[in-house]
């Protein structure tokens, strides 16, 4: 075991990296529309957003992927009754409140009101004159955003109030494994959507502090996809309960 | 978090963040955040490390009361298994390779200055550590930690009375989980999103390094696979706290109907090892990326076949979602769809095949540099079959019966995604820390670390499958009470000295790892003469990892040993070689 | 170095291929009908394995001494990206090989798991609970009993643990015991419950392995050909208890077996 050759050791004569000739000495443009130090342009900003989004949507898509296949197979799998040595199903579906009719238009509207409010800021976008990036007054503009925000608050008021029906109508969570699923399912969107919600009061707040037009109408913009992707969750989370309850 | 260690860079950046706190702690760069995460997992290396030994120690001498621990419950050992599992998948192996050294050497390996989003970046790591604290506080609440182990099958870890351990340390143990989930979660959407926007001009996909692509599938996986981990430890906190059945069926409980009824057991397992088989390909992926780079780096050669190792990183990430059903042979599911799963098993193991097939012929005609990177490396390849050949008899359901939860099962994972994924880590260690600290470790120190971890990992894990085909059971705290076992005493004794062996020369890694960063001698900037962008720039890099500069990429990761060149390396940034043949 | 890594490797992979071609710790007695060709079937996994271990061990050892760097004297280093060729066929071999295997062992999978026991099988019902398993003969009328949960006393053992409940006419005869018993040559149909949490029924003698989950009954069979006492171990993580739950499996003759469960019928009147 001594005799370990010595050739692991770095050998400085061997060493050539690191000469200047490797950095290229000019950007060459910075690899087209992926600049490098400093801020990116507004373009590449939005597409990385976006494509963030579309990735970061993917793991909540799986979460309710796992929780209908969860639904089905609790619904569809008997167990033993050691009672009578019989598999049993144990499933009592569940009535579901009218409100989420409701509520469902509700979110509805509200997705609609957001993407109005995510065209008329990219409308400002283009218009804006690159010098005068800075929000100012924005008086004449219908308030779309704050709108949306209304309408969310609405729709999850709604929900809790949906709970409280279906709790005095003797359904609770640990009740049936179907009003388990109701909870759950309603319960995980809902605390999505205020995740949204949160987002739009940012968007506000960045509004407030005037921070620059361009910020604000890409979060604007990566709120509205994540909204109608709730809304899209919402009206699937409504279908799976209703038809497959 | 030992961030201070290395405050002694420099920074050349423009625009770096002033002041200990934005440096060093709340960072939004990526390579401080890489070095938290490394360090992350490096005090949890050795808290998993030291409850194995305990476990070791328990197991042959069982009723020798255990430092820190004193007297030993039945119930301790299986709290031991449990945290020792958990600790190491999650804490270690998903977070030195991935969030480590994938966020350090990430951005700069494709030209970029940054991850995508780096506050993001940064919250997935204080989310991550905050996981590790709620694990760590499980051990210190009433009724300590959880004893369902790491796969926490239903019941067991559904209903509080099935045994102490299983309260408040059950419910931390979970959040804890759902919490790493969500800090994994973030970490996956920086590297995606990085990867496919902010390559460097000329970085095409296909002149990514290979360690890239591990990173980017692997991120792909976790992707998909701990929203699922996540969903499962929902409905698990609700059955144990809200009355919810979705696991547990009628059952009793110490005597007494626990309420629940007509939930499936099995249905926690679905879900659990949906995420739980990918789970070991996140470990073990980056892991083959880095040792496929350095076997090309050491043996002076391109890699060989490197659309086939792209195609063969794929295909793993591919069918590793649909093998999950093989830990499930003998839980009771249909007998035809365990006959399914095992095709789909036996098919992953081609394009492992594929794998080392491609490393031996990198190293087939090189001319290799035994540099402790590349024995590790080696060591990786080596550990890498041995634990490889025993997954066909595991994979085969007629041979599961008799190896199902035996002790062959922990030797077959320990060797290829356990002690395989960590070779990784220390040949990533010992071939990025020049780059990483701007000095060189010591070589010395470093071969015998490598003796011992190599000569040591096979004489711990290789007697494993000796006692597995004997019957030994796993998770069993005593061999005192089933006569046959007795006989087996003498093997676990050997695996333990093996194992204090193998531990003690552990902390040689530590002391060089620590002395090296202050001591060690400086390094150049391109110490190892590799071609990839991290060797282009300064040492360390500076905040914006090229200075200002934009690398633009002109040639393939593993240009070596090029005819009619003036070196035998090519970097990824000189002007483009012409085509091979 | 490279000689030093040779010597190594070559070693480990010599001496662990030793124990296993030794069969100093081999599979346990195997005393049931499919014990044959499970055991057949390993072996032949185990050689093609162990070829392929060794082969790839030996390669890798030879490799790192053969081409490592010899300064000057060092043969010109091919500049080559690989061979698309041998991809091809080595990845169509190792498919031939993985998949073959696994079909070579469907048949015997499908003795052991896709039929149900013959008719005239012994029937016991095996409970596991936190920590220990109980057998259930169901008697002349070959039906077993009602059992309730609320009526199990573990504390009691036998029927208690059970939760049987007395007064259905069919538990009468119900045997309950906390050893195994069946008669040789005759194939035994278990049915798996669980009282609490998940057990694994594990005889390693018999090659029979299977859980014993809560909320299921699972029918499973096996024939033992040996007489003999063996080892019932529990395989899956059911608590603290876990090293200690285990039993007996008693494997007698027709004559003994019937002489046995007529004394238990005995003893309950």
């Amino acid at each position: 075991m001594a005799s370990f050759p010595t050739t692991a050791t770095v050998d400085d004569t061997r060493i050539s990296g690191g000469d200047s000739d490797i950095l290229p000495p000019v950007r060459e443009g910075g690899g087209d529309d992926r600049p490098m130090a400093g801020s990116p342009d507004y373009a590449t900003r939005l597409r990385r957003a976006r494509l963030g989004l579309l990735v970061a949507l993917t793991p909540v898509l799986m979460l309710f992927v796992s929780f209908t296949s969860a639904y089905v197979v609790r619904q569809g799998l008997p167990t033993l009754d050691p009672r009578t040595n019989t598999m049993v199903h144990d499933w009592i579906p569940v009535t579901l409140p009218k409100l989420l009719l409701l509520n469902t238009g509700v979110l509805l509207l509200s997705s609609v009101f957001m993407e109005l409010a995510r065209r008329q800021i990219k409308g400002r976008v283009a218009s804006a004159p690159s010098a005068s990036d800075i929000s100012s007054g924005d008086q004449k503009l219908i308030p779309w955003l704050p709108m949306t925000v209304v309408l969310g608050l609405l729709f999850l008021f709604g929900q809790w109030t949906a709970w409280r029906q279906l709790g005095a109508n003797g359904f609770y969570v640990s009740t049936t494994p179907s009003s388990s699923f109701v909870y759950l399912l309603t319960g995980t969107h809902a605390i999505h959507l205020m995740g949204g919600v949160l987002a739009l009061l940012v968007a506000g707040v960045a509004s407030l502090l005037h921070r620059s037009l361009k910020t604000r109408s890409i979060v604007v913009d990566i709120s509205a996809w994540y909204w109608h992707f709730m809304a899209g969750l919402w009206i699937y989370i409504l279908c799976l309960l209703e038809f497959a309850g | 978090m030992a961030t201070h260690e290395f405050a002694a860079h420099e920074s050349h950046a423009h625009a770096a963040p002033q002041g200990f706190i934005r440096k060093w702690v709340f960072s939004l760069d990526h390579k401080v955040i890489g070095l938290q995460y490394y360090f992350l997992a490096l005090a949890a290396v050795f808290v998993g490390m030291f409850l194995s030994l305990l476990m070791r120690i328990h197991l042959i001498w069982p009723t020798v009361a255990l430092p820190i621990l004193g007297d030993i419950k039945p119930e301790t050992y299986l709290t031991l298994v449990t945290m020792h599992g958990t600790i190491m998948v999650f804490f270690v192996l998903t977070t030195a390779p991935q969030g480590g050294f994938g966020n350090y050497f990430l951005p700069i390996q494709i030209g970029a200055p940054d991850m995508a989003f780096p506050v993001l970046n940064m919250l997935s790591f204080w989310t991550t550590f905050l996981g590790f604290i709620v694990m760590i506080a499980a051990f210190f609440v009433a009724g300590g930690a959880p004893l369902h182990g790491w796969t926490g099958y239903a019941p067991m870890s559904a209903v509080q009375s099935s045994g102490p351990g299983e309260g408040l340390g059950a419910d931390l143990w979970i959040i804890s989980i759902a919490i790493f989930c969500i800090g994994a979660l973030m970490g996956a959407l920086n590297f995606i999103t990085t990867t496919l926007d902010m390559r460097a001009k000329g970085m095409t996909m296909m002149r990514m390094p290979l360690t890239v692509w591990a990173w980017f599938v692997t991120a792909i996986l976790g992707l998909l696979a701990f929203g699922v981990l996540l969903s499962g430890g929902i409905l698990l906190l609700m059955d144990r706290n809200l009355g919810t059945s979705f696991f547990v069926p009628l059952i009793t409980m110490n005597g007494q109907l626990t309420g629940h009824r007509g939930g499936s057991p099995l249905l926690w397992q679905h879900l659990f090892w949906f995420f739980g088989h990918p789970e070991v390909y996140i470990a073990i992926l980056p892991a083959m990326g880095m040792c496929s780079q350095l076997l090309s780096v050491f043996s002076r050669k391109p890699i060989f076949g490197y659309k086939a190792m792209v195609y063969a990183i794929m295909a793993i990430g591919f069918l590793g979602f649909m093998v999950w059903g093989h830990h499930m042979f003998m839980s009771g599911m249909s007998p035809y769809t365990a006959f399914a799963f095992s095709i789909m098993t036996m098919g992953i193991g081609v394009p492992s095949a594929i794998k080392t097939f491609n490393w031996l012929g990198t190293l087939w005609g090189g001319r290799i540099r035994f540099t402790s990177p590349m024995l590790f490396a080696i060591g990786f390849v080596s550990l890498f079959v041995s634990g490889g050949i025993s997954g066909p008899f595991l994979a085969q359901p007629v041979l599961d019966i008799q190896l199902h939860d035996t002790y062959f099962v922990p030797g077959h994972f320990h060797l290829i995604m356990g002690v395989a994924s960590i070779f990784g880590i220390f040949a990533a260690t010992y071939y990025w820390f020049p780059k990483m600290f701007g000095r060189m470790m010591n070589e010395s120190m470093a071969r015998w670390h490598f003796w011992f971890s190599f000569i040591g990992t096979y004489a711990i894990f290789m007697p494993m499958h000796y006692l597995g085909m004997a019957g030994m059971p796993r998770r069993y705290s005593q061999m005192t009470e089933v006569a046959y076992l007795h006989d087996l005493v003498g093997l676990q004794k050997f695996i333990t000295y093996a194992a204090f062996v193998t531990i003690a020369g552990q902390l040689i890694f530590l002391i060089n790892l620590f002395w090296s960063m202050f001591k060690g001698p400086k390094a150049s900037d391109n110490p190892w003469e590799a071609t990839t962008l991290e060797w282009i720039t300064a040492t360390p890099p500076p905040h914006d990892n090229f200075g200002g500069h934009t690398p633009v990429v002109h040639n393939g990761p593993y240009e070596y040993s090029v005819p009619g060149q003036p070196r035998d390396y090519v970097m990824q940034t000189d002007p483009e070689i012409e085509p091979a043949h | 170095m490279g000689l030093v890594l040779l010597v190594v490797i070559w070693l480990i992979t010599l001496i662990s291929t030793y124990f296993f071609v030794a069969k100093t710790w081999w599979l346990p007695v195997g005393a049931s009908a499919a014990a044959p060709a499970i055991d057949h079937h390993f072996t032949v996994t185990f050689i093609l394995m162990g070829v392929v271990f060794v082969v790839a061990q030996l390669a890798l050892g030879y490799a790192v001494w053969l081409y490592r760097d010899r300064g000057s004297s060092s043969a010109k280093v091919p500049y080559s990206h690989g061979n698309t060729t041998m991809e091809i066929v080595w990845t169509v071999l190792t498919t031939i090989l993985f998949v073959g295997l696994n079909l070579a062992s469907s048949s015997i999978w499908a003795s052991e798991r896709f039929r149900a026991a013959e008719a005239n099988a012994v029937r016991v019902e095996v409970t596991g609970m936190q920590f220990a398993w109980y057998f259930r003969y169901p008697g002349a009328d070959g039906k077993f009993g009602a059992t309730k949960p609320e009526l199990e006393d573990a504390s009691a053992g036998g029927e208690a643990a059970l939760g049987l409940d007395t007064k259905d006419p069919a538990s009468k005869d119900d045997v309950v015991t906390g050893i195994m018993v069946v008669p040789v040559n005759r194939e035994v149909e278990v049915i798996l419950r669980a009282h609490d949490v998940i057990h694994s029924f594990f005889i390693p003698n018999m090659r029979f392995k299977q859980d014993a989950v809560p909320g299921l009954a699972i029918h499973m069979h096996f024939t033992p050909v040996q007489t003999g006492d063996y080892e019932i171990l529990c395989a899956e993580l059911c608590g603290l208890g876990h090293y200690k739950m285990h039993g007996i499996l008693k494997v007698v003759s027709h004559e003994e077996f019937d002489k046995w469960l007529a004394a238990r019928e005995a003893e309950k009147q």
